[in-house]
């Protein structure tokens, strides 16, 4: 066996590594998904079990983040990786704390479902239900251009986030409009709009992994003037 | 295997054996166990058995043993596999897709050989029944949803493969994947149907079972209430009628919707087509249709009677809300970085506009700015509900924008042919990269 055949096989099994990372962002987006889109049915349905079993199933995006780090510190540290491979391996580490924030909202979102399983049915749960299932598609959409290096859908998505922003200023409207006309509604309301919020952080995490994928193939950051939505409720303050 | 070991020689010895063994223990008829005997001589000397061939002197290359060399067995057991109308992958320990057939290429357009299976499906249930199954060797089972642009839902089983199988000698897993999309589609579009149309059949129902009454009681020899009423009650019928035609087009569209379609037509010719036909409608409302479009071009893959209904909602629309005097102008759109490698075409009119508010909920079923207006000129709630169904069908995107006071501009945005991601795109099977992809189904 020559030197070159050694030589193959040091750089296949540094290509074997990197696959594996990939693999583990892509886990861990998968759970990400499962975590918000059951988040939105146990608003939805107001399904308190649903909710708890969303809390107890954060804890393993937890450990899969700890786990992708090491991983990528040890193959930092054995194969001190240049230019690409080594924007791989820090934009990896990036968005797996990206998505451990991602799981943390979705777990929250669920946390404050609890509550409103018990209490009243309101309007607006549709509206917000309605939102989260845009911000899913879009931060699944960012997942599939993260496997599949697809710059120009990263792009899009970066670009089409302020409507996820002006869903969540037209739902700080509404809410505030029933807590303003039913006092009796501000606990209920007040929930809401932080997981309208939620929500609305989760779309701006989505941005920031595609801000990653751009970084991976391009080198570049995709800069700072992305469109964002104007925020509103403040003509509500009065002085 | 010692080489004086001879299967159907063997065989025949189990069995004689055996059939003696079973007279001396039960003794049956002379006639039954000469039947017995028949038989498994029959079932002996079908058998097919190859004679192993004589030890060769040790050549440069081993030659195969049997008249079926392995990897004609593999080739076999690929060609199979990729005949099959299951898509079918096959995952290595390490998690790469080592093959998959061409059922699951189009079920998984995403897919490509040799990456690792959760950079295609990432759902946790289907990335733990395959971990389950390289444990445990055992077959699991997950059921999972992918939220890209639509929610599909799938059903997957995981096995590991016979080891030493035309696939090599490592452990390897495969996976069925079904999409039971259609299924669970047609099951939720019936229970959505029968809440939405009872509930907005209602109103009409009641304003013509109440004119009805009127007409059986005192207005019955009213000759001029009577011609008033029946007005009203043919308003509300053609209401009525107008929005069970929109529930039906709305759910064939839903069922349909995760069929791309394949055909290639120029956007612009379609959106002058379908503005053309509308001139009557301007003229009736009063208001004026520019069309500032060139003819062809833009090319677009889509179904063309759908993109026209897009095209003829979002027209008459514009005509309907701007009203008498108001202007609407059809033209394609100019670039845009948000919607890069799509085509656009705007219809602007300069009406009230629409709160913004209002602007993200639009394409809601039923839902309305003012409920009231909407109702007098006609409206069903569902027009725009069936503009964005068509174009997530095709992979489009509606884009709202409006000002209070100035007007409104809805853009249709399509992906342009070459680009477009098509369901059919490799029919031989999975071809790595998509240069090209298209470019065949076009000339077709």
């Amino acid at each position: 066996m020559g030197l070159g055949a050694t030589m193959a096989h040091i750089v296949s099994a540094f290509d074997e590594d990197l696959i594996q990372v990939q693999a583990k962002i892509s886990e861990m987006g998968g759970l990400c998904e499962e975590l918000l889109s059951k988040a939105l049915e146990s608003v939805q349905s107001r399904d308190a079990g649903l909710a708890r079993e969303i809390v107890a199933r954060d804890k393993l995006l937890d450990a899969m983040e700890i786990d992708l780090e090491e991983q990528v510190v040890r193959i930092i540290a054995l194969r001190q990786p240049v230019a690409a491979d080594l924007r791989v391996l820090i934009a990896a580490m990036k968005i797996a704390a990206t998505l451990e924030r991602i799981g943390d909202l979705a777990k929250n979102i669920a946390k404050r479902a609890i509550p409103l399983s018990s209490a009243r049915q309101m309007k607006m749960t549709t509206s917000i239900v309605r939102m989260g299932r845009e911000t899913l598609t879009q931060l699944s959409n960012v997942l599939n251009a993260h496997a599949s290096r697809d710059v120009d859908m990263a792009v899009q998505i970066w670009n089409q986030d302020y409507e996820i922003d002006e869903m969540y200023n037209a739902i700080f409207r509404e809410v505030v409009t029933y807590m303003v006309e039913d006092s009796r509604l501000i606990g209920v309301g007040a929930q809401l709009m932080f997981i309208a919020k939620n929500l609305e952080r989760i779309g701006d995490h989505t941005t920031h992994i595609a801000e990653m994928v751009f970084y991976i193939v391009r080198g570049e950051s995709l800069g700072d003037n992305r469109p964002k939505g104007e925020p509103t409720g403040v003509d509500y303050i009065r002085g | 295997m010692p080489k004086w070991f001879h299967p159907p020689l063997a065989i025949a010895a189990i069995v004689v054996g055996a059939s003696m063994a079973l007279v001396a223990l039960a003794p049956p008829s002379p006639l039954v166990a000469f039947l017995i005997g028949a038989v498994l001589m029959l079932v002996v000397a079908t058998i097919p058995w190859h004679r192993p061939s004589p030890p060769e002197p040790p050549l440069a290359e081993p030659t195969p043993v049997s008249d079926t060399r392995p990897e004609d067995g593999k080739a076999f057991a690929r060609a199979l596999l990729q005949k099959l109308p299951t898509p079918l992958l096959i995952i290595a320990r390490n998690g790469r897709i080592t093959f998959a057939n061409s059922a699951a290429a189009t079920a998984l357009p995403r897919m490509r050989l040799e990456t690792h299976y959760a950079s295609v499906i990432r759902a946790p249930a289907f990335v733990e029944a395959v971990n389950a199954a390289f444990a445990d060797g055992g077959e699991h089972g997950a059921r999972f949803v992918t939220h890209h642009d639509q929610e599909r839902y799938f059903e997957a089983r995981v096995a590991l493969m016979p080891l030493g199988g035309g696939f090599g000698a490592e452990a390897q897993a495969i996976a069925q994947i079904e999409d039971r999309t259609e299924a669970r589609r047609a099951e939720q579009l019936r229970s959505d149907f029968i809440a939405n149309a009872s509930h907005e059949l209602r109103t009409p129902l009641a304003a013509v079972i109440g004119y009805i009454e009127t007409l059986q009681n005192h207005a019955r020899e009213d000759p001029e209430a009577r011609e008033r009423f029946l007005r009203i009650m043919a308003r509300e019928a053609g209401r009525m009628q107008r929005l069970v035609d929109d529930l039906m087009s709305l759910s064939r569209i839903e069922m349909s919707e995760h069929q791309r379609p394949i055909e290639e037509w120029s956007l612009n010719q379609i959106a002058a087509d379908s503005a053309a036909a509308l001139q009557p409608v301007a003229a009736r409302e009063g208001a004026s249709l520019c069309l500032e479009l060139e003819p062809n071009g833009a090319p677009v893959v889509g179904d063309r009677d759908q993109l026209a209904q897009v095209f003829a909602n979002l027209i008459d629309n514009a005509l309907k809300y701007g009203g008498a005097g108001s202007v609407a102008r059809v033209f394609a759109a100019p670039e845009n970085r948000a919607h890069p490698s799509r085509y656009g075409v705007s219809i602007a009119d300069n009406g009230p506009g629409i709160p913004r508010e209002h602007l993200h909920r639009l394409t809601e079923r039923f839902y309305r700015v003012n409920v009231s207006n909407s109702r007098n000129k006609g409206g069903t709630g569902l027009g725009l509900a069936i503009v964005k169904h068509i174009l997530n069908r095709h992979g489009g995107k509606l884009e709202i924008a409006s000002t209070p006071g100035a007007g409104s501009v809805f853009t249709v945005w399509l992906p342009r042919a070459a680009t477009a991601p098509l369901a059919i795109r490799h029919p031989e099977g999975v071809v790595p990269g998509d240069a090209g992809a298209g470019a065949d189904l076009r000339s077709a």
